[in-house]
């Protein structure tokens, strides 16, 4: 009897092990990368990855397949910390690929300083999308925080769009004529008093925002704005540039494991080395990310509307320290919803 | 899980029908309440499922099935499949098992056995995932070990087989365990006695008399295999193309503004639990016939 | 083993069945499980409480189990309803409505949670006209409610309708003829012997809605401290690196799923008993 069940134990486990056959091995004429982004990514990658193949199909005749993976930019970090096998990452913000290092060891701690710029091969920024004609009035950050007005960010726990969205309306406050770190706490409390919903992600905060018809003005990625624009009508929506933003910088790496063990990294890193081409640029641009390279930009200057803009490092010192400060546990987004402040 | 059989003896006993004026209510009565219940259902049943309809054929029929036929629909609908596939058959031997002992015999421990085996059905979809990221993840107990070997659990297919087995673990041997134990050893006894083999006596006496508690525990088991979202989500990476399931691929198409594409694919998911509700009925239908034709063969002993 | 067994039959297959029952009970459920109790074991006590006992875990807390006790307190009274309608009346369509009643089992969450977010949004069809009288549903307490309504609602109906097609009307009847008008029949005869199946249901409604995630992240709003159910922050916890907050609030979920469980199978002995003596015939039925 024991020897039976040992038998069916044995054969369970084989199953298992049978299913979770190692995938996406560099071998002879093909190569599959995983690519693991943020959210409002998706339809940039979906171009890019085509312009890649092509490219590296002419350059070394491998045919290499990009699967995509998207989410809040934190959850897929997260993803990738657990095991989820990315060979490069390209998410909303430094921080979450630093917690890759921290956390797992994937890649090593100064991973941000192995490819140009930051390793941001694309910017954006931070605006805001309200209803047709502007009914409110909002035209700065001032205006969402009057009484009355109703404002759609994600939660900036779990989304990066939106701790993006937090730090531009944090950075504004403390530029402003007597601006200090006090006027600016109590203007990110006011601001998210006036939050009726929290969603967990960015497009989660579009889709309440245009398909609910819930607030009168959303805080989004710049090339999330121009995206629901053109998918969703521009007869609903429209555009509002703050006086103010912040320099929103999406970097890129590879996860120097994965590719190491799947025997991925002369493409996975030529994969990332190309977004920095002027076609990868000009892919960029379409999708409505700020390209970095001169010519590029030049060329689609017209779309993008001229903000002054803050980085975060000269505003709070780099993200370790954002995070720390602002979106820890108990921290200062923790604190705008304590009951008893 | 309470989920019954309402095998009712309507029909059979035509005698308590007969009192019906004494013990019923008035006509005003008993419509108020259909009025009340009726509203009720169609508040809370029909018009979600209304609204999936309407909103899946919103841009018409052309568009409806171009959203089907998307690869990565199709992979996720072949990815749903083959769970369902594994983690049902894989339940419904454990249920079969679990219920000839707990419901055949008397042992130390079994209503702690019985509360166990609930226990997943009551435990919250996103914990029975991160019980296995826990478990199998990079940072977790066994992630190193599965790393060295080159194994893949979470965030690939076994993963997602393992959180649909794990949801769905209590459905076929709930189903069973009741009947198993109502039904008594006296027919197995006497087909031992005849000289029959345990497996004959299984196969030949007691399963066909279970069979429609276990189809029905079957259709139910699958119905939520192919539905389940939370424990999922956290176990699959969301790799398009590769580990989405269906559920999973509604919420990506919602979250790329292809509302439309995403109520499509929710609306062949509707179809589907449609689909097990007839079945279901039918099973019903099935087994209260038969029961009818029983109960009548009885009688008909009886008499003569 | 550590178990004593008493066997009392003499059918083959015993050791086989037990055997593999317990085995895979282990594989699937009970060593993952136990590596969430060792997770939250590298936690010291004060730390524990600290994560667990927080005002937003707590304020998540009470949400789910307020909304959850709310949506099965509402089956618990409209599932004895329904099932009273479906079993001692006749009317169009009743075929219908009993097979659609298993919907919300059947319904994968994520498709109920955004169907019911159209419905319940302030531009949905029901949305509207509740915004329009000042009740906002979508995105409040009250929505998280109504997603736990619609999942919970098979179980009181399922369960309190074998009891009512099994039981004997002579009780009735009896009752009416000794002068009891219909309310007091149905409050004194017929309302104890459907109790405990009634009563169990609640109860599994109830133990369904406390871990209830994918039909309830659409319609909440997700707000810290007002619209956030528990299993979210979890995720929110995972989504922050911050596995052992989320492991040690699982593990409340976790403790509170089988405390719950014990009432409920004491309840379906109870229902399952109950009906034995007050049915001539041996019902036919599943739990």
């Amino acid at each position: 009897m024991k020897g039976k069940v040992l038998v069916v134990a044995g054969l369970l486990l084989a199953g298992l092990l049978a299913l979770s056959s190692v995938q996406g091995r560099a071998q002879g004429g093909e190569v599959t990368l995983l690519n693991v982004s943020y959210d409002p990514t998706r339809e940039l990658y979906q171009d890019f990855n085509q312009a890649f193949a092509k490219y590296w199909k002419a350059k070394t005749g491998q045919t290499v397949t990009v699967e995509q993976s998207h989410g809040g930019s934190s959850k897929q970090a997260r993803g990738v910390i657990d095991g989820l096998q990315a060979d490069v990452v390209t998410l909303a913000l430094a921080y979450d690929i630093d917690a890759i290092s921290q956390n797992a060891g994937l890649l090593p701690a100064d991973w941000q300083k192995r490819l140009p710029q930051n390793s941001t091969p694309y910017t954006s920024t931070i605006v805001f999308l309200v209803r047709k004609g502007n009914p409110k009035q909002i035209k700065d950050w001032d205006d969402l925080v009057k009484p009355g007005i109703s404002v759609i960010t994600p939660n900036p726990k779990t989304s990066g769009g939106a701790r993006w969205n937090y730090v531009a309306a944090w950075a504004y406050a403390l530029k402003q004529p007597g601006g200090s770190e006090q006027k600016a706490q109590e203007f990110v409390k006011r601001l998210y008093k006036n939050v009726p919903v929290l969603d967990s992600g960015a497009r989660g905060s579009t889709t309440t925002f245009v398909q609910r018809e819930i607030g009168d003005v959303l805080i989004a990625w710049e090339n999330e704005a121009f995206l629901s624009i053109k998918e969703l009508g521009a007869e609903k929506i429209e555009i509002v540039v703050p006086s103010q933003s912040i320099l929103a910088e999406p970097p890129v790496s590879i996860v120097d494991k994965v590719v190491d063990k799947k025997g991925t990294r002369k493409v996975a890193q030529a994969y990332l080395e190309y977004l920095y081409t002027p076609e990868g640029q000009e892919i960029a641009a379409k999708n409505y990310y700020r390209p970095r390279l001169d010519s590029v930009a030049k060329k689609y200057a017209s779309i993008f509307p001229k903000i002054k803009l803050v980085t975060i490092e000269e505003v709070f010192g780099g993200w370790q320290a954002a995070q720390k400060k602002h979106f820890a546990d108990g921290g200062v987004f923790d604190q705008i919803y304590q009951p008893n402040q | 899980m309470a989920t019954t059989l309402p095998l009712s003896t309507r029909g059979l006993l035509p005698a308590q029908r007969v009192a019906t004026a004494a013990t019923g209510e008035s006509a005003v009565v008993r419509w108020v309440l259909i009025g009340v219940a009726v509203l009720f259902l169609a508040l809370f049943i029909f018009l979600p499922l209304a609204i999936v309809f309407s909103q899946a054929f919103a841009k018409g029929i052309g568009p409806y099935w171009a959203s089907l036929r998307q690869p990565d629909a199709l992979s996720a609908i072949r990815l749903t499949l083959l769970a369902a596939g594994i983690a049902v058959p894989l339940n419904l031997v454990f249920g079969v098992a679990a219920a000839w002992a707990i419901g055949k015999f008397e042992f130390f421990g079994k209503s702690l056995l019985i509360t166990l085996i609930d226990l997943p059905f009551s435990v919250s979809p996103v914990v029975s995932g991160l019980i296995y990221v826990l478990l199998f993840g990079l940072q977790g107990v066994l992630g190193p070990w599965l790393a060295r070997h080159n194994l893949q659990i979470i965030f690939a297919v076994p993963g997602i087989v393992l959180a649909t087995i794990f949801v769905t673990f209590p459905f076929v041997a709930r189903e069973l365990i009741p009947l198993l134990q109502a039904q008594g050893q006296e027919e197995e006894e006497a087909a031992l006695a005849l000289g029959a083999s345990g497996w004959q006596t299984f196969f030949r006496v007691s399963l066909p008399n279970i069979k429609w508690g276990l189809l029905y525990g079957v259709i139910l088991c699958n119905a939520r295999a192919m539905g389940e979202f939370g424990a999922v989500s956290v176990v699959s990476g969301h790799i398009r193309g590769r580990t989405n399931t269906m559920p999973l691929h509604v919420e990506i198409l919602y979250n790329e503004y292809q509302f439309s594409a995403a109520f499509a694919v929710a609306s062949l998911l509707a179809l589907l639990a449609l689909a097990t509700l007839l079945v279901k009925t039918l099973v019903e239908w099935r087994a209260r016939r038969q029961l009818a034709e029983s109960a009548r063969w009885d009688g008909e002993e009886q008499i003569a | 083993m550590a178990f004593t067994f008493k066997k009392r039959s003499n059918l083959p297959g015993f050791g086989l069945a037990l055997g593999y029952t317990v085995l895979y009970l282990s594989l699937i459920v009970l060593i993952p499980l136990a590596a969430t109790f060792l997770k939250a074991s590298a936690l010291s006590w004060d730390q524990f409480w600290h994560i667990v006992a927080s005002p937003r875990a707590v304020a998540s807390y009470r949400l789910t189990f307020g909304a959850s006790l709310i949506g099965a307190l509402i089956n618990l009274v409209f599932g004895v309803l329904v099932a009273w309608v479906l079993v001692r009346y006749s009317f169009p369509g009743k075929r219908l409505f009993d097979s659609l009643v298993d919907l919300p089992f059947a319904l994968p969450t994520a498709v109920a949670g955004i169907a019911l977010t159209t419905i319940y949004a302030p531009n949905g069809w029901l949305g509207r006209p509740l915004a329009s009288v000042g009740i906002k549903s979508a995105y409040s307490p009250l929505g998280v409610a109504i997603a736990l309504t619609f999942i919970g609602l098979p179980f009181v109906v399922r369960s309190v309708q074998p009891v009512l097609e099994d039981m004997d009307k002579e009780l009735e009847e009896a009752a009416a003829s000794l002068g009891a008008s219909r309310w007091q029949t149905f409050s004194r005869v017929v309302l104890p012997t459907i109790l405990p199946a009634a009563l169990a249901g609640f109860a599994m409604a109830f133990a369904r809605a406390i871990g209830e995630y994918g039909s309830v992240v659409f319609i909440s709003g997700n707000m810290p401290m007002r619209t956030e159910i528990t299993p979210l922050l979890i995720m929110t916890k995972l989504d922050q690196f911050d596995y052992a907050g989320a492991t040690a609030i699982a593990v409340v979920m976790l403790v509170f799923s089988l405390i719950l469980l014990l009432p409920i199978n004491l309840l379906q002995k109870w229902s399952s008993s109950r009906e034995e003596k007050t049915s001539a015939l041996v019902p036919e039925e599943i739990h």
